[in-house]
């Protein structure tokens, strides 16, 4: 089961995306539409798989695997089946880093990055911080402590909102951070495949580690293994992920969360082995809830990250019942 | 040469100058009161708490040595491990080959064998009784096969017929040519199974020799502030605060 996991999770991988590219108010031919595109001309078929369809499907599958696979690294380095971006405060961080960017035109330098550079520093900066609040060891202080800091970054970000240079601003920054891949563009990739390339990169050097702190911080040091180096490449792979895809995307929530918990029994719970299909599962969710989203009634269109949260939440809710069945 | 030789060894605060060699062959007790520095010493000597002084292997320093050598060399199986994850026992003695990056099958069938966990590896840690639990702990860390092997506290909650058989495990990898260090409460079965002992109050070691020479009713009652009854002679070998 275990080793036609990531064959089949690809599988369907591929079969989502085709969908996502067949889906939509008109129906054109997606191998039509792609081969004019691929050629440069100037059809119907062209403009919406290659200008519309195509980005949307691609922003979709990176964001969704970036964010389960930062899911399933956070959780296991951190030991902690609670871990998520959203819950640690690592998407709240990029959403304040990419947030100020947006307003005072910091990091100028790097033109369309910036917003990515800002996140991944946010995202960083939030993580160092829930560490060092945390300390090491105990589980359920990393989840009071990625609370504090998301508290911290939320109020900071309520800040910029309040100074909003005008109320246009200010909407066009909710709805940019209530989630979606809608109107990104292909350039976005540019930013998002990079940091998903070098952050899985990161992360994945460090999966022996990953697997060795199942057992304790204590035990993998003993081991011969560099706990702290390996959790600072970890935790910097994590930001870089969570980072470029909340300054693309948004916060798209509770994914990294979902994702693992969906996956664990198949891969004998072991938190090295978790990492790959959870980036497959997580490109697939994110996929198929965008087709979905893209699905409803026209008229005011429902957010990405809202639908994630709407499935998300109860599942949340369902899992601190469980862990509090586990102590009574 | 002595496997490990250890002189002055000083941690702030916890360990103050303790010098022992382990020999090949042998089985070392680590005794002395809560807080005396047992944990501390076993984990300095395997490279997790900076020291002062010296650690040698075979004679040569162990700060020479790679992180991933020494941990070759030296396995500690520390005081109350836990595992995060429901994982299965087949995969968590496997953990123990990581200072190799191997996974090798016979050393890891071996550890399977000696720690008599072979019934249960393919269960989940979570469904293991204590006892059960703290067999696969030590598997993990003889999968590595470590010439020198620190072990913890091992019987601590563990009822007599784990205790004996964890114990029956420490003996028989000491005489495989191994040296083994264990931190142990139970004084009547360090007396039974150790080689020597090495007796701890507040950092500093107060005796290191045979069981006899070591639990003396003067050195325990200094140690631990009761008095002991002590009966070397008798088969096992017994010592109980009065």
């Amino acid at each position: 089961m275990a080793r036609l996991l990531t064959p089949l999770l690809f599988l369907i991988l591929i079969i989502i995306a085709w969908l996502s590219l067949t889906f939509g108010s008109t129906s054109v031919s997606v191998i039509g539409g792609l081969i004019d595109w691929l050629n440069g001309e100037q059809t119907q078929a062209a403009l919406i798989i290659g200008e519309i369809r195509l980005p949307r499907t691609l922003l979709a599958l990176t964001v969704g695997a970036a964010l389960g696979l930062s899911g399933a690294a956070l959780q296991g380095l951190l030991r902690n089946p609670l871990a998520e971006p959203g819950l640690v405060g690592a998407s709240q961080g990029a959403a304040l880093g990419a947030a100020t960017v947006f307003y005072f035109g910091l990091f100028a330098g790097f033109g369309t990055l910036a917003t990515a550079v800002a996140g991944l520093l946010g995202a960083f900066a939030a993580l160092l911080f829930m560490l060092l609040l945390a300390g090491s060891g105990r589980p359920a202080l990393v989840i009071m402590a990625g609370l504090a800091i998301s508290t911290v970054a939320g109020a900071a970000l309520a800040v910029v909102l309040n100074f909003a240079p005008n109320p246009y601003a200010m909407q066009e920054l909710v709805f940019w951070l209530l989630g979606s891949v809608s109107n990104r563009g292909l350039d976005s990739l540019y930013i998002l495949a990079p940091a998903l390339l070098i952050g899985a990169a990161l992360i994945l050097s460090q999966r022996r580690l990953l697997a060795a702190l199942s057992l304790g911080e204590e035990v993998a040091e003993s081991m011969g293994l560099s706990v702290r180096n390996g959790s600072r490449l970890t935790v910097l792979g994590a930001a870089c992920l969570v980072g470029s895809s909340v300054s693309v995307a948004g916060a798209i929530g509770f994914v990294g969360l979902l994702v693992p918990h969906m996956l664990r029994p198949f891969v004998g719970h072991r938190p090295d082995r978790l990492l790959i299909p959870a980036a497959l599962l997580g490109a697939i969710l994110v996929c198929v809830a965008d087709i979905a989203v893209r699905g409803m009634p026209p008229g005011r269109e429902l957010k990405l990250g809202v639908l994630t949260s709407l499935i998300g939440a109860p599942f949340f809710v369902w899992l601190v019942w469980k862990e509090r069945r586990r102590w009574l | 040469m002595a496997l490990i030789s250890i002189d002055n060894l000083t941690v702030e605060q916890r360990l103050k100058g303790v010098s022992l060699e382990l020999q090949r062959g042998e089985l070392l007790g680590l005794i002395g009161a809560n807080g005396a520095g047992k944990s501390t010493l076993l984990h300095a000597i395997a490279g997790l708490h900076k020291s002062m002084g010296s650690i040698k292997i075979e004679g040569d320093p162990i700060n020479f040595l790679p992180s991933h050598e020494r941990a070759r060399i030296v396995g500690i199986q520390p005081q109350a491990v836990s595992s995060a994850w429901s994982l299965t026992v087949a995969d968590i003695v496997a953990l123990g080959r990581m200072p190799w990056g191997d996974e090798d099958e016979g050393a890891i069938e071996r550890a399977i064998e000696r720690t008599g966990v072979s019934k249960f590896r393919d269960r989940n840690i979570d469904h293991l009784s204590g006892g059960e639990r703290a067999r696969v702990w030590l598997a993990r860390v003889l999968a590595g096969e470590p010439q020198a092997l620190l072990v913890d506290e091992p019987i601590a909650s563990l009822d007599i017929h784990y205790q004996l058989a964890v114990m029956e495990v420490l003996k028989d990898y000491s005489r495989e040519d191994n040296g083994v260090i264990v931190a142990i409460h139970d004084l009547s079965l360090a007396a039974r199974f150790c080689d020597r002992l090495c007796l701890l109050d507040n950092g500093k070691m107060i005796a290191l020799g045979t069981p006899k020479e070591v639990l003396t009713e003067e050195l325990l009652c200094h140690a631990y502030g009761v008095p002991v009854d002590i009966e070397l002679e008798r088969d096992p070998p017994v010592v109980l605060p009065r």
